[in-house]
């Protein structure tokens, strides 16, 4: 027996939890479905200490398609956590939205095993599988809320530009090939280096589009068109999802292809990125300064946080990049969903129009629910001692080691302009008259356990980040 | 630089292409549309009713269903062909592969049938 | 023999022609066409690069790629539908709830 076949172990587990929920759906009654939510739950729990079991032996497998490292690995609890906050935030609001289905759960695992296989795939291939995995469970998450014309018009919109953007990926996969003549990145890795491509343009023609692809998932400037409409129309636990573990999923892959296979052409992609990234930024930010409402606000300001995670990328040192990244987007993980989490909370039943209102002298009603979305703003912002901080700092400090030092500095100008509309939500909370006709439900216990477990994230990764950055010390296999 | 030109030129012909086929169907085409031009072909016989009559839904179900259940077999192919000679290096692996791959189409297919997606009515 | 690069130029002729069916049809059932057409456009480079370097991962790669056009095609269908059975129209401009 071969036992390389179980470095699939945390997604196999996965893939059988979501077949586990679709039967015991159509065997339960009705009020009964909740309980599917808790199933979902082991088998993300399940899967996350099968993740533990693999860590002392990282290796490849399945003739070198997939690879069990630290950075696949640590990507796998980055999306197994935001996924698992979703689970505990989902199961009362898919109730009171009236849309409790037992799809919603096995979507939400599929989702987070094709986001798994994108950070695992040492193939161009398994990276494709895996993001369309994880595309068309989203794609359907988003328009889960079928009888909400926003929820399935944010999916239509979200599925045509999406399958655009597979196709541009996939065209820059072909390039690739057709350059290098594999579609391994081990292997594209050493002919690049070497120098022994086909035909030079139809790499950077394939890094081109490979860019727009990646630049569509992560919502990068010129790609992130469908960012603010999706966000705001989908469900808003289908959002944190997307905000979390997608985003995450897409810069793992991304930062998988770029700093392992496009590696030795760093020179040749920095120049794009480093545009894209300083526009995203700005753009993110600025226009996130003009919304009135919190959900659409989240969403600009996660284009802007895409902007940031890229400068890990351009700086370019797989083991700076990729371990600054991780811990970006998981102190990013804890942070948005804790954020959604409470616009969830403050949200009315079927609507998703928030403005200031709902969150007026929110520190009079909810003293907790306000300090909890005040951390989050804070870390959000990037203010010590929280998670963004560090965040933030790791990324930054990778770009100057990498003599990115205008990058760096525009990095810090845009967190500068961020702290405007982050902190005006901690105003509304603190400092204004609470509107007298807004009568607010109670917390689910889902719900209190994912503001204790995401406060205590966040000031775990802001105080003491030294220890996860030793779990992130030399992630990438594939330059050892 | 000189060796990049060729794909260059090969974007620029692609491109052109495109455009010039997409612009001369809309120049080369004059609409002129008459009656018997717009009616629907038939086979020469006069329409015996309008041809857009919505169809039920039910079409489009079967249609999904059929194309998600079909496009498996592309995998199993491959795998029949290469079976005797991959088993002795992969044994029971290439074997159970197989059987979880369609185990899990099974469940989809129990899904559909008890979700009532193969009833007509 | 037909050079390889003839089929590389039909393929970006035949993606080029859906990049602008995508962008300039407002009927969302012939935008996804034209994704469908730019993703065949991609599978017979595939395969023209199979031929070039004589592995077969390109080949493989249609595979995956028809396999996945599959399933976006299940839900993209069921998405349109379900819009239609909404809205009773399938043009994308009135896809405008939510300004952006």
């Amino acid at each position: 027996m071969d036992n390389t076949v179980f470095t699939l172990l945390p997604l196999m587990i996965l893939v059988g939890f979501s077949l586990l929920v679709l039967v015991a759906d159509m065997m339960l009654a009705r009020e009964q479905r909740p309980a599917l939510g808790i199933v979902a739950l082991i088998g993300v729990i399940v899967s996350l200490i099968s993740c533990s079991w693999l860590w002392n032996a990282p290796q490849t497998a399945w003739s070198d398609m997939i690879v069990s490292d630290h950075f696949a690995l640590f990507s796998y609890i980055i999306f197994l956590v935001s996924t698992g906050l979703t689970l505990l935030l989902s199961m009362r609001y898919l109730s009171e939205e009236d849309i409790q289905f037992g799809e919603y759960y096995a979507l939400l695992l599929l989702a987070a095993t094709g986001a798994m296989l994108m950070a695992s795939g040492l193939d161009l291939m398994t990276i494709f599988i895996g993001l369309e995995i994880l595309s068309i469970s989203v794609y359907i998450l988003a328009g889960f809320a079928r009888r909400n014309e926003r929820s399935l018009e944010s999916a239509l919109k979200y599925f045509l530009l999406g399958a655009f953007a597979t196709g541009f990926f996939l065209y820059g996969i072909a390039m690739v090939y057709g350059a290098t003549g594999t579609t391994n990145i081990k292997v594209i890795s050493q002919v690049v280096s070497e120098g022994t491509i086909r035909s030079q343009s139809f790499l950077w023609i394939g890094i081109a589009l490979l860019v727009a692809g990646f630049g569509f998932k992560v919502a990068l400037f010129p790609f992130h068109v469908w960012t603010p409409d999706v966000y705001e129309g989908a469900p808003t636990s289908v959002t944190a999802f997307m905000s979390t573990a997608v985003k995450a999923a897409g810069f793992a892959a991304f930062g998988r292809v770029f700093l392992s296979a496009l590696q030795p052409m760093h020179a040749d992609w920095t120049g794009i990125l480093w545009i894209l990234a300083v526009f995203t930024m700005f753009f993110g930010n600025i226009t996130a300064i003009a919304q009135r409402s919190v959900k659409r606000m989240l969403a600009y300001s996660s284009i802007a946080h895409a902007g940031y995670m890229l400068i890990a990328i351009i700086a370019g040192d797989a083991n700076l990049s990729s371990g600054s990244l991780l811990f970006y987007l998981l102190g990013y993980a804890f942070t948005n969903v804790a954020a959604f989490g409470i616009v969830i909370y403050l949200s009315r039943k079927g609507e998703t129009e928030f403005d200031g209102k709902d969150y007026a002298g929110l520190a009079i009603r909810h003293p907790w629910l306000a300090f909890v979305m005040a951390v989050c703003m804070v870390s959000l912002a990037g203010i010590p001692p929280t998670a963004g901080f560090m965040g933030k700092f790791y990324i930054f400090s990778a770009a100057i080691k990498a003599k990115f030092y205008w990058l760096a500095v525009l990095g810090v100008i845009n967190s500068v302009i961020s702290v405007y509309y982050y902190l005006r939500v901690i105003f509304v909370m603190y400092f204004e008259k609470p509107a007298a006709d807004y009568v607010h439900g109670t917390l689910s216990l889902g719900m209190k356990i994912v503001l204790i477990l995401s406060v205590i994230g966040i000031f775990q990764l802001g105080t003491v980040p030294g220890s996860v950055m030793a779990l992130l010390q030399n992630s990438m296999m594939v330059f050892q | 630089m000189v060796e990049y030109l060729p794909i260059l030129v090969m974007f620029a012909i692609a491109i052109a292409m495109a455009v010039v086929i997409l612009v001369l169907t809309h120049l080369l085409g004059p609409r002129q549309d008459d009656p018997v031009k717009l009616s629907m072909y038939e086979s020469g016989v006069n329409p015996a009713q309008d041809s857009k009559v919505r169809f039920s839904v039910k079409f489009y179900l079967v249609a999904i269903l059929f194309v998600l259940f079909d496009i498996e077999v592309v995998f199993l192919y491959p795998w029949a062909v290469t079976y005797k000679t991959l088993l002795s290096s992969l044994g029971w692996l290439m074997f159970w592969q197989m059987f979880i791959f369609v185990a899990v189409l099974l469940v989809g297919f129990g899904y559909v049938w008890k979700k009532g997606g193969l009833q007509w009515d | 023999m037909v050079p390889v690069s003839y089929y590389l130029v039909v393929s970006a002729i035949l993606f080029i022609i859906g990049m602008i069916g995508v962008l300039t049809r407002r009927n969302a059932i012939i935008i996804f066409m034209s994704v469908e057409l730019m993703l065949n456009a991609v599978n017979l480079s595939f395969v023209a690069f199979s031929n070039l370097w004589g592995n077969l991962t390109g080949q493989v790669f249609v595979f995956m790629v028809m396999t996945v056009a599959a399933a976006e095609v299940g839900v993209g269908l069921a998405l349109i539908i379900a819009i239609f059975r909404m809205k009773e129209t399938t043009d994308i401009n009135r896809m405008n709830l939510m300004k952006g």
